[in-house]
């Protein structure tokens, strides 16, 4: 986790990490797919599948806090959804500009948050069911808002979902960001290595002096927050909202942590192996359409990948206890 | 009582890796007697049963059962011996009804291969009737029952099984004095109905009222069987402490009446109580005190610790630092004033099983340096852990190891480290060297003396005698969870500690 005068190599401490194998993954399926098409390697194909993976790129960096906490999020998607369609009903029909609409929606996607987090905490409730209820209950609301039909808006907020900085989507700027300040915060803060010890033993962290419920309440605001702030992107993206947006984003997240080397018991695991995670199934996403193959192999390939890269690890850090 | 041996346990040695649990220990049961089995943390009581109940082999030995040499392989094959043991923690399924726990995996089958309930109520009925729960339904759900009832229940399951010989392991440690009146009674009705029991316990007084016969470990050593109408409870505490104190460690001063009448009082616990637990404690640490909380398992050591320290809620009483009152009764609070807990159970309360070493080490001592937004320094950080690792002699290949790679000792040695890093002014121990090698508990015993020496406060939990004799200024007596008397070092030795630990008042 940090340097040290110790004289082991700087390659076996790099190889001994899990994210390492993970990396080793990408490059091999990127080499792979450089010969398989021809498309592949062009920038505005690699920028297209930035921007696809900053979505869900940008939740997974509060799905792995929550992990690495100890807890899981099940309601990412639907925050999502609620909080796209807000940002569309709140640019449209109540006509407020944006610089009112971001923060009010980043403060719905907050107050969620803070609901699941002291759900479980306070009340003491598993996350899996707080999280799943959460999301039925976001769904419901999203529906009653929309009257189940798109609402289209005009807003300079759409700038975020499909503005471009030179040839850079905006949204890769927002999720690389998200991941640098996720990733210092997590390695580099005193509240980061409290999440991680939480993680590891919540009574040995209580006993260590670490607010443990107000921490655990944090990791859920953070990523209801960053749901949020995904609702505004894909919403500005399509300039138009409706409750289907975001569904499927807890299985994404999760796989894309989980094959970034967190582990689900918690305690370990880094931000940005997250990305690797999400790029990987970006690509796999991504090659499906470039070779043409059907779409249901997807979700078949994906599943396969999430099993092999839990199962690589558990071997790694089997072998290392020996 | 017939004069016939149901069970002659002839020899038995059980060895474990670098200890010797039971040595060449001889003795007879005799055939509807409760005998009991005494001695102190560690005499041997507990492997003794567990070779009894088949779930250790002994390394060499005969046990001789109803005439036939027996070695039970597995608790099932004890049961078929008629072998049924009552543990300490009592393992019943909570979720199913009091007549499943009683024939769990033996129901009684009916037509189709379905359980048959009329005749599994009605045989249970019988055997509740028998352990004096005439009144219990037997469709009753066990987590809707109490403890003493559970117990009750763990019997009928016993008698169930046709067992003729039960081994109760402290069967009263959960009780009230009316609910182990309860139990006696259907002892007392057992016996007379011709059972044998083995009946292991710390509360000597409970032990004169109700056994036949006394057979007493130490150190895995048979010493002695006395016939309880004619031992006396002094008696039996001189033979389960036998030896006297011989060596050990011995610190360079001990506190003396000179000492106490100009000591500063730096923390004071008054009129403590923790739900079930602790009742009503109250005593004073003063500065540079070794002070020690004596008792046995389940006396509420641990918990006066942890309640003081704010990790667990108490229901009454006041704690102060320096005169200082601790309101906010959690752990941040606790740390801020300057103390520190090593708790007990270094796996599931010390460590941080993912971490490094130097994670380990540095947690504590982070959070009171940064704000929780503020960055950490790793080149800092990582020489605090370095320093404190020299000073601790913690013996690991480099500080970036996994913690859980490391011996005991370095593990115990790892958590000290957190706690010193942040020069703590009262430091609470809970068994310190549990489970750790000689040579680490020597180092560890040299740590307290440093400590204190340099005006460091300890509060130090340990079930072995010797480390409170040898260790403490003063030891705190606690039985159920009361105060039952104070001792200073020089007045300490095993006979006088003992007699506060089985509940007899000073």
């Amino acid at each position: 986790m940090k340097e040290n005068t110790a004289n082991r190599s700087l390659w076996k401490r790099i190889t001994s990490r899990s994210e390492f194998s993970i990396f080793v993954g990408l490059v091999v399926l990127c080499v792979l797919m450089s010969f398989l098409s021809e498309y592949f390697l062009k920038v505005s194909n690699i920028f297209n599948i930035l921007n696809q993976i900053s979505r869900y790129g940008i939740v997974s960096v509060g799905m792995a806090l929550v992990i690495i906490a100890g807890g899981i999020d099940l309601s990412v998607g639907y925050v999502v959804g609620l909080t796209a369609s807000l940002c569309a009903y709140f640019s449209s029909a109540m006509a407020l500009p944006w610089f009112l609409v971001l923060p009010l929606t980043l403060l719905v996607g907050a107050v969620i948050g803070l609901v699941n987090g002291l759900l479980v905490t306070r009340v003491n409730l598993v996350p899996f069911i707080v999280t799943m209820a959460m999301g039925k209950i976001l769904s419901g609301c999203t529906l009653l808002l929309t009257q189940g039909r798109p609402i289209k808006f005009q807003s300079s907020l759409a700038w975020l979902g499909k503005g471009y900085v030179g040839p850079i989507p905006v949204a890769v700027i927002v999720m690389l960001l998200t991941i640098v300040l996720g990733s210092i915060f997590a390695q580099k803060t005193l509240t980061g290595r409290n999440i991680y010890a939480i993680g590891n033993n919540e009574r040995t962290a209580q006993l260590s002096g670490i607010n443990v419920k107000s921490l655990k309440t944090l990791t859920y605001v953070i990523t209801s927050t960053l749901c949020a702030l995904c609702g505004v992107i894909v919403a500005g993206n399509l300039s138009s909202a409706d409750a289907t947006l975001g569904v499927g984003y807890e299985t994404d997240t999760i796989a894309a942590v989980v094959i970034g080397g967190v582990a689900m018991s918690g305690g370990e695991g880094t931000i940005w192996g997250s990305l690797l995670g999400a790029a990987i199934i970006g690509i796999l996403k991504n090659a499906f359409v470039l070779l043409r193959i059907s779409a249901y192999w997807q979700s078949i390939v994906i599943g396969i990948v999430i099993i092999a890269a839990v199962t690589i690890d558990k071997l790694r850090t089997g072998s290392r206890k020996a | 009582m017939s004069e016939k041996i149901i069970c002659s346990i002839s020899h038995v040695c059980k060895e474990f890796p670098g200890v010797k649990a039971l040595d060449d220990v001889n003795f007879d049961v005799r055939e509807g007697e409760i005998h009991a089995i005494v001695g102190e943390n560690g005499a041997g009581k507990s492997t003794l049963m567990n070779i009894l109940s088949g779930v250790y082999k002994p390394t060499s030995g005969k046990i001789i059962f109803d005439g036939k040499e027996v070695s039970p392989n597995a608790p099932i094959e004890a049961s078929a011996l008629g072998i049924a043991m009552i543990h300490q923690e009592l393992s019943l399924s909570h979720t199913l009804s009091v007549a499943e726990n009683i024939f769990q995996a033996r129901q009684p089958k009916g037509r189709f291969g379905l359980i048959d309930k009329k005749k599994l109520y009605a045989d249970s009925r019988a055997l509740l009737d028998q352990v004096g729960l005439k009144d219990m339904d037997p469709s009753t759900l066990v987590r809707n029952i109490n403890v003493s009832q559970q117990q009750q229940v763990e019997i009928a399951k016993a008698l169930s099984q046709n067992a003729r010989f039960l081994i109760l392991d402290e069967p009263t440690s959960a009780l009230t004095p009316n609910e182990t009146k309860v139990l006696f009674e259907i002892m007392a009705d057992l016996k007379k109905k011709g059972f044998t029991m083995l009946y292991i316990s710390h509360k000597l007084d409970e032990i004169m009222s109700i056994s036949d016969r006394i057979t007493v470990l130490r150190d895995g050593k048979y010493i002695d069987t006395l016939v309880t109408k004619e031992t006396t409870i002094t008696e039996m505490i001189s033979m389960m402490v036998g030896r006297e104190y011989s060596g050990g460690y011995t610190r360079a001063h001990y506190m003396d009446d000179n000492d106490y009448a100009k000591a500063k009082p730096l923390m004071e616990v008054r009129n403590l109580s923790v739900k079930g637990k602790v009742e009503d404690v109250s005593f004073t640490l003063y500065e540079g005190e070794v002070l020690g909380l004596a008792g046995l398992v389940g006396a509420g050591r641990s918990e006066v610790l942890q309640a003081v320290f704010g990790a667990d809620p108490r229901v009454s009483g006041q704690v102060f630092v320096n005169g200082v009152e601790l309101t906010r009764k959690n752990t941040s609070e606790a740390i801020k004033h300057g103390i520190g807990l090593v708790p007990e159970g270094r796996k599931t309360q010390g460590l941080y099983l993912k971490f490094s070493v130097e994670d380990n080490m540095t947690i504590v001592w982070l959070n009171s340096t940064l704000k929780s937004l503020g960055l950490i320094n790793s080149k800092s950080e990582a020489e605090h852990a370095q320093a404190y690792r020299e000073r601790l002699r913690v013996k690991t290949p480099s500080l970036e190891q996994r913690i859980v790679n490391l011996s005991g000792g370095n593990q115990q040695k790892a958590i000290i480290a957190r706690w010193l890093m942040n020069e703590p002014k009262i430091l609470f121990l809970d068994e310190p060297t549990q489970g750790i090698d000689v040579g680490a508990k020597n180092e560890i015993y040299e740590i307290i003396d440093e400590l204190a020496a340099s005006g460091v406060s300890v509060v130090m939990v340990s079930s072995e005698m010797q480390e409170n004799i040898s260790l403490c200024d003063r030891i705190v007596v606690l039985y159920e969870g009361r105060i039952t008397g104070t001792i200073r070092h020089s007045e300490a030795n095993e006979k006088s500690i003992m007699a506060l630990m089985s509940g007899q008042k000073q």
